[in-house]
């Protein structure tokens, strides 16, 4: 029995809102692989919850008209990676969903819950980052989008307001476009383990596959929240490949991340597993681009 | 004040419904109200997989899964596989050939993980085998020879052994 003072279930997002509303004490709950845990280990305990699980409307991945990839906040990790639509256009955001916990906790999770609970380490954040992701708030008065660097606000803090829930994900066409990812978790195991560190990267190369017209590089746990290494970016884009400018990028990176000292790794260890990541990662994407390296 | 909701599922093929605490997981109710014992409470915090379970084709950990949301689901727990006479399925009796029990609490997890895996069809090497284990732990047997029951039986269900 989980120690919860009252659940309220949604019957609909619209119902949901008004749920938010009515009880703005109650813990928005999707798949509840974070809070029904933090409840039983007693951080969470006694709670009012609200439940969304059950609202199917928030499931499965479309192809908007204009080419945006909707992900709606309740595909559980497992249906991203097999979803055909993310395997064609940002197959590695399934792969980095595909590292989370083990299998159990990929059917159960959610992409949206990952992103909601606003931790540095969720392994789909940094990819979500990298592609530029916007996340879809709905509430008492309609829809609004906010990139999701702005999602984030601070460790553990993402702007949801009093009377929203996140309803879906969305990568805009120009942000996946004639792009390729790579994403690198490092943890101490292989399954059931947090990411040390996690860097999302990929690459727009030219016509000619031999100039990077564009490269974004993304990371979790280098920061309070997940960032992009804005500064080692510019450096990469129109430049001609060669290994000594994805060497140059990646060094650079040390000059965006804000890592420190945890019982996990030590600043260090995350400074140099950063600027390692990230020249592996780069490889890898301009690799799937087409290019030589 | 306790609050109640009636859930109706199926249960090992079987519709069925029940009044349940509205703060019961699908463990609390699938033992305390159908006394399928197979279900173990092992961590309780979604770690091990021992309380694992199948809902509509997925493996789930049913201590992390309110027993609300079980409304109108199908269920499937180890006692499924037992055979009108009692016969044990061939992935228990490989798990019993190949000495893959030892205290055998994580024994119907693991069943239940393999009983997914192999539904699949499809043949997975070692290494896919162990990733799809993942989430189920063992602090008795060191896994070498759950793997090769699970291993065995898919190949012997793809007439490769
Ligand atoms: S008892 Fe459910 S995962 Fe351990
Ligand atoms: S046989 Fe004892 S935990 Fe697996």
């Amino acid at each position: 029995m989980y120690d919860i003072k009252e659940l309220f279930e949604a019957t609909s997002v619209q119902n949901a809102v008004e749920l938010r509303l009515a009880h703005p004490q109650a813990l928005i709950l999707a798949g509840g692989s974070d809070i029904l845990i933090q409840m039983r280990e007693g951080r969470l305990a006694g709670r009012e919850l609200l439940s969304i699980y059950g609202l199917d409307e928030l499931r499965g991945v479309t192809l908007e008209e204009d080419g945006t990839i909707r992900i709606g906040s309740l595909t559980s990790f497992t249906h991203v990676t097999q979803d055909p639509i993310v395997q064609k256009y940002i197959n590695v955001l399934g792969q980095a969903v595909d590292m989370i916990g083990g299998p159990q906790i990929r059917n159960i999770g959610t992409i949206g819950g990952n992103t909601c609970n606003g931790v540095t380490s969720a392994d789909s954040a940094s990819t979500l980052f990298a592609w530029d992701a916007m996340i879809e708030l709905t509430g008492n008065e309609g829809t609004r989008r906010v990139p999701i660097s702005e999602f984030y606000i601070k460790a553990g803090v993402v702007d949801v307001r009093s009377d929203e829930l996140q309803t879906a994900i969305l990568i805009p066409k120009e942000s996946y476009e004639g792009y390729q990812g790579h994403y690198i978790k490092y943890a101490m195991r292989n399954a059931m383990d947090i990411a040390t560190s996690g860097c999302s990267v990929n690459v727009k190369l030219s016509e000619d596959k031999k100039t990077i017209e564009d490269v974004r590089i993304a990371y979790g746990v280098q920061g309070p929240t997940p960032l992009r290494a804005v500064v080692a970016e510019g450096l990469g884009r129109k430049k001609e490949i060669s290994l000594d400018l994805i060497k140059q990028i990646s060094e650079a990176v040390i000059e965006d991340i804000k890592p420190r000292d945890s019982w996990r790794a030590s600043k260090a260890l995350r400074q140099h597993i950063a600027v390692e990541m990230a020249h592996r990662c780069l490889i890898e994407a301009i690799k799937l681009s087409g290019g030589e390296v | 004040m306790a609050q109640y909701k009636l859930v109706k599922c199926t249960i090992n093929g079987k519709e069925t419904e029940t009044m349940v605490d509205v703060r019961a997981s699908l463990t609390d109710m699938l033992r305390n109200d159908y006394r399928l014992t197979s279900v173990k409470k092992g961590c309780e915090v979604g770690e091990c997989g021992a309380c694992n379970v199948i809902i509509d084709g997925e493996c789930f950990n049913s201590c992390i899964y309110l027993a609300i949301w079980a409304e109108g689901k199908k269920i499937q727990t180890l006692e499924s596989l037992l055979g009108p006479g009692g016969e044990l399925a061939d992935i228990q009796q490989a798990f019993i050939d190949e000495a893959a029990v030892q205290c055998g609490f994580c024994t119907p997890g693991f069943i239940m993980t393999a009983v997914q895996l192999l539904e699949t069809r499809k043949e997975y090497t070692r290494e896919e085998l162990r990733k799809h284990l993942a989430g189920n732990l063992c602090r008795c047997t060191g896994y070498e020879n759950i793997l090769n029951a699970v291993e065995k039986t898919m190949l012997r269900r793809l007439g490769k052994l």
